[in-house]
């Protein structure tokens, strides 16, 4: 059985309803929360790698890149903010952040 | 089944059991290691989809650089699992169904459209003029996409000089020197002239104020 695909984007989807439910079952624990996101944009960046090679078009690839420096941003500032959260609060549970709420 | 489909279900299955790993875990230490496995798996699949480059940069970037950083975080902050697992499995029924209708839905429209899809188009060119991933990659991004890759270099700028600002923690305890206001010191500020009468011999020498700061 040769692999096709729609093999390969299964594997994407699969992937990603993972994490969602890794985000469903870590609602308390911030960083586990920012790794379900970081599985999630694996599993969007190995669609785009599929697409890419299968229909011979580069610009997947370029996107992929794009997508990784984004991610390597977002997941440096999130740990920022949780070692300022973990700092005020002694805690990274995302159901302790209720000030904001009026 | 060839190598190739063969390496691909052995990397595919090894990503799969690493991500549940990584969302069922109890230590975040052990998450974050088992994150680490899921993205080698994941780069050994983009290396069997012929992008050489991103494969190696996933290596490079995520393992070397985010998960070195996630590593330090989670080992550096004390966290209290008990209380973070409490009530671990008390949304799983929600969760489950609805990570299992989105894979199904997602897995059926996308096996039924693409199963039958071509197989990939190999780039036309000369034998002699084949060129490398990396080197296709690197010309599509200086020519084509200068303008975006100066933004991504922007947007790392600020997350370098956010991540810094935000953590960046003043002590109150420590001596610094103050440039300006050492240049803006007057001599009134440090020296006093004390008139002192020459005819009369004081008995007790005058007592000198200390001089203020």
């Amino acid at each position: 059985m040769t692999v096709t695909l729609g093999h390969y984007l299964t594997l994407g989807a699969v992937l990603f309803a993972l994490s969602v439910i890794g985000i469903f079952l870590n609602r308390k624990n911030l960083i586990v929360l920012l790794m379900a996101i970081e599985l999630m944009l694996l599993a969007v960046n190995t669609n785009f790698i599929a697409f890419s090679h299968y229909l011979g078009d580069m610009q997947g690839q370029i996107f992929v890149f794009f997508i990784l420096t984004v991610a390597a941003a977002e997941s440096a500032i999130g740990l920022a903010i949780l070692v300022l959260l973990f700092r005020n609060r002694s805690s990274v549970d995302v159901d302790e952040l209720n000030s904001l709420k009026g | 089944m060839d190598v190739k489909s063969a390496l691909f279900y052995v990397f595919a299955a090894v990503l799969l059991f690493a991500a549940l790993r990584v969302i069922t875990v109890r230590n975040p230490v052990h998450a974050a290691l088992y994150l680490i496995l899921a993205f080698f798996q994941a780069s050994g699949i983009w290396m069997l989809l012929k992008a050489e480059f991103l494969s190696i940069t996933l290596v490079l970037v995520y393992v070397g650089a985010v998960m070195v950083l996630f590593l330090f975080v989670v080992m550096m902050i004390d966290i209290n699992i008990d209380a973070l697992k409490k009530g671990f499995w008390s949304h799983f029924p929600l969760a489950a169904s609805i990570g299992a209708i989105l894979a199904l839905e997602l897995a059926s429209v996308l096996m039924g459209g693409f199963r039958s899809a071509p197989a990939p188009v190999e780039a036309v060119a000369a034998p002699g003029m084949q060129i490398s991933n990396s080197k296709d990659l690197g010309i599509a991004l200086y020519t084509h996409y200068l303008y975006p890759l100066e933004i991504a270099a922007v947007i790392l700028l600020v997350a370098i000089i956010a991540a810094i600002a935000l953590t960046m923690r003043e002590r109150k305890d420590s001596k610094l020197q103050d440039a300006s206001e050492q240049i803006r010191v007057k001599p009134a500020d440090r020296l006093r002239m004390v008139k002192v009468d020459p005819v009369h011999q004081p008995v007790v020498a005058p007592v000198v104020e200390e001089p203020k700061a």
